[in-house]
């Protein structure tokens, strides 16, 4: 399949049981320039302190931090949902912190970050789903392919837990379903894609005028 | 039907309506949160966008008394955050006991479980026949039921682990009486416990205060109400007064981070200095 000629603005991930490896596999291959911000919602112990930022932050060039409620999302930062609060974006691009209702017994809840995030990045958005044993991130999953954004799915035989990732490829129809370890390397292609395209296009034009 | 743009410029309306019709202010509120509340009152009201429920509001009170209730932030636990408690214990309380008598506001105390739990902790401390707690809401819905203090006998296992990690040394079964599906509070935990109706978006200063307890509150507004409702805090305390704000809120962006100190910077916990000093 070829890749969508278009700018992505930002990248949304949701993981649960098993993510933890799994996100630090994908993190890892990102280069410190990555040009998008990730924003993040792993499934953990409301009461955990998080130590999450410091372990991925360990293979990782990216600089991951835990979120600020009120933060202004800037590009190459990765983002934590905190244990205990659901992670959203306002529609000006500024993180929030709630503590409403658990959503899929989760909060933070996939499907809540993928939702808000929708709003404010509409068909600019890519949204990936990871191993996890529930199914939170489907419908989030579903509404970021519905606004015309980009839909990746880790192979559920890849997945320490594949409940996650087959929920997400029921919701919806999927641009692509990969592996862990090729995961990254493809988030790189499809960032990269746009500039190399545009030019691509751009000189076409001019050949044809 | 859900053009996203569209949707954000009927939210916005609502708001305003709300405001005009029952003076109600949500309009600085962080949207996002707000939104799917709407949206979720949509859903379960089967109206098809904003503008139906905005026509449902300003034309039937008890539509609006229901949306108000959506809108209000009413999750809580008993000793939530645990180790928010143990700080109290261990560095608010020495402070506490050096007042007389003790002023204690719960502002936005939702259903109750935290002054509850505030209540149970002074009486272990010995402090609780001095202090009188003020515990308020906006919304008066919430308020009685913080007022009844019973509450669903299933969260009482997390409430009571809760208590045990924050350092509480009784058996918290001592503060209950269980009927049926309830928990009922032990009476004598609401004797200095007033409940009455206050909103930090619209309402002024609350007395002279040695502790105030907002705890996620704050995240739901924007910086501009947030710093109002910093300010009445600070107004709100006296010199050597205890703010307690969420694990993830702070003063730092506020006009009155000067008028403060860290006592316990992990939990949020601030200490008002004397004037002279801010």
């Amino acid at each position: 399949m070829s890749l969508p000629c278009k700018e992505f603005q930002a990248l949304v991930i949701g993981s649960s049981a098993g993510g933890v490896y799994a996100l630090s596999a994908v993190l890892s291959t990102l280069p410190a320039d990555f040009s998008l911000p990730i924003l993040i919602v792993q499934h953990m112990h409301p009461h955990s302190k998080s130590q999450l930022a410091s372990i991925l932050q360990k293979k990782a060039q990216l600089s991951i931090r835990e979120a600020e409620e009120k933060e202004r999302i800037q590009p190459g930062v990765v983002y934590l949902a905190p244990p205990n609060y659901h992670l959203l974006v306002e529609l000006d691009r500024h993180l929030a912190l709630s503590i409403d209702e658990r959503v899929n017994y989760s909060r933070p809840a996939i499907d809540l970050l993928f939702e808000s995030a929708v709003d404010a990045y509409r068909d600019k958005l890519i949204g990936l789903i990871l191993t996890g044993a529930n199914s939170d991130g489907a419908a989030g999953l579903r509404r970021i392919k519905q606004a015309g954004g980009y839909a990746l799915v880790q192979d559920p035989q890849s997945a320490e837990a594949d409940a996650m990732p087959l929920a997400a490829c029921s919701a919806t129809s999927v641009d692509k379903v990969l592996p862990l370890h090729e995961i990254g390397p493809h988030l790189l292609q499809l960032v990269n894609h746009y500039p190399r395209c545009l030019n691509a296009r751009r000189s076409e034009l001019k050949h044809s005028s | 039907m859900d053009d996203p743009h569209n949707e954000n410029i009927e939210l916005q309306l609502l708001l305003q309506a709300i405001h005009l019709k029952y003076g109600y202010d949500f309009r600085d509120y962080a949207k996002a949160s707000i939104k799917r509340r709407v949206l979720h009152r949509l859903k379960s009201s089967q109206l098809p966008n904003i503008s139906a429920l905005q026509h449902s509001i300003l034309n039937d009170v008890r539509c609006f008394e229901q949306l108000l209730l959506d809108l209000s932030i009413n999750v809580t636990e008993m000793f939530r955050d645990p180790s928010f408690y143990q700080a109290l214990r261990e560095t608010v309380i020495p402070l506490l006991r050096e007042f007389p008598f003790l002023k204690i506001w719960h502002a936005g105390c939702a259903t109750g479980e935290e002054v509850y739990s505030m209540a149970i902790l002074l009486k272990e401390e010995g402090l609780y026949s001095r202090a009188q707690l003020y515990a308020t809401d906006m919304n008066e819905v919430v308020l009685k039921q913080a007022k009844d203090g019973i509450f669903p006998i299933s969260r009482l296992k997390q409430y009571t682990e809760n208590y045990q990690k924050s350092g509480g040394r009784e058996a918290f079964s001592d503060y209950y009486s269980a009927h049926y599906e309830h928990a009922v509070m032990d009476k004598s935990l609401k004797e200095n416990i007033l409940f009455s109706d206050h909103n930090l978006a619209t309402d002024g200063v609350f007395g002279e205060m040695h502790l105030i307890m907002c705890r996620n509150v704050l995240i739901y507004f924007n910086r501009e109400l947030q710093n109002r409702a910093l300010g009445l805090f600070a107004d709100s305390l006296c010199e050597g007064g205890v703010l307690c704000l969420g694990s993830k809120e702070s003063i730092r962006f506020s006009d009155y981070s000067r008028q403060f100190e860290d006592i316990a910077r992990e939990e949020k916990i601030y200490l008002k200095k004397p004037a002279c000093y801010s």
